[in-house]
């Protein structure tokens, strides 16, 4: 029990110190994920076997899967501004944890008195720990236990309600996507087929690549607009340079060697 | 013997606490609420061993639950601010200051 102790409760300091020192919130739940392991081990030195389990099942597996998978939809590079907009923020959080340190150990310090009743005598007497957690979950907490299942229903459908995006605009089929091009092609002209491809060139087929027309000139409409906005295009005309520089070499070795001979 | 595990439940939970004050990211800041939580599960899985009865398994173990049921409908609140405010930072969600 000592020795589990001393090796996870410094790990779990140490994720937790992650959890809130790291700038980037996916290293922040990775690290809460490692304190939570750690703190399954803790409970298991303590002689909760079923809580171990549980602990790594619904924190680790579940709830912390949960937090990633909000995370990626919410955007990983996501911002977190380090400027204080409450003047003295830093400062007064720095006092008032101490203070509530100070408070908690002051507290919770004296609250043992007298020598511990080991679970040992509890676990055998019940013939083990999951059965001695069952008798207390399904005989004196039963009524607890039926409200828990309520909850669970709630919290399954609430979370649906607040993360349903309601339409507001009717969704367009084939048909209304064909007529709308139709349409555009009589007004103003735009070709209703398909939008042409991206350059092929020698040393790329990126779709970042724009194609060129006859003429020389970049068609904009053979790369995606993201792409354009974001700055990603890929400059047509330097890759055609790679191409045009090494035939121009090609012609050049070939007219030396015409006038060798 | 047991006091060292309610030393280390203080120190987590006074790390959470710090989380919540300092941290913008709503995410994070959530975390960190779940981190003090886990410190009162500790504190309760160690006073039942101190007693030795299950009575705080079953507590932390009740605990557990709820945080779970909280976890699905903060995390959906926040996807839905994030819906609308394209930002999951603590301090853009001031529509009632405006």
């Amino acid at each position: 029990m000592n020795v589990v102790f001393w090796i996870c409760g410094p790990f779990m300091v140490i994720g937790g110190l992650g959890l809130i020192l790291f700038r980037k919130a996916v290293y922040s739940a990775m690290s809460m994920a490692f304190a939570m392991i750690n703190l399954a081990a803790l409970y298991a030195s303590l002689d909760a076997a079923f809580l171990f389990a549980i602990q790594i099942i619904v924190y680790t597996g579940a709830i912390l899967m949960l937090f990633l998978f909000v995370l990626m939809l919410v955007g990983v590079d996501t911002p977190d501004s380090i400027v204080e907009t409450i003047k003295g923020q830093r400062i007064l959080s720095a006092l008032g944890a101490l203070g509530l340190l100070g408070l908690m150990i002051f507290s919770v310090g004296g609250a043992i008195t007298g020598p511990s009743d080991t679970m040992e005598g509890a676990t055998v007497a019940a013939g083990g720990n999951v059965q001695g957690v069952a008798q207390l979950l399904f005989g004196r907490y039963v009524w607890a236990f039926e409200l828990t299942s309520a909850l669970l229903v709630t919290a399954a459908v609430g979370a649906m309600i607040l993360a349903h995006a309601q339409r507001t605009t009717p969704k367009l089929g084939q048909r209304e996507r064909a007529e709308a091009r139709m349409k555009a092609y009589a007004e103003s002209g735009a070709h209703p087929g398909s939008l042409p491809n991206a350059g092929v060139f020698a040393t790329s087929n990126s779709i970042a690549t724009p194609a060129l027309l006859p003429d020389g000139t970049i068609s904009e409409h053979s790369v995606s607009k993201t792409l354009t906005e974001r700055g990603a295009q890929l400059d047509s005309a330097q890759l055609k340079q790679v191409t045009a520089d090494a035939f121009a070499g090609a012609e050049r070795v070939q007219d030396e060697e015409e006038e060798e001979r | 013997m047991i006091d060292q595990y309610l030393y280390l439940a203080t120190i987590l939970f006074v790390i959470g606490a710090i989380g919540v004050m300092i941290r913008r990211n709503a995410l994070v800041a959530f975390m960190s609420v779940e981190l003090m939580l886990n410190a009162a599960n500790l504190v309760l899985v160690a006073f039942a061993w101190h007693h030795g009865s299950f009575d705080g398994q079953v507590a932390s173990f009740f605990v557990m639950v709820v945080a779970a049921a909280e976890v699905v409908v903060g995390l959906a609140i926040i996807v839905s601010i994030y819906r609308t405010r394209r930002s999951t930072s603590v301090d853009n969600a001031n529509l009632l200051n405006q």
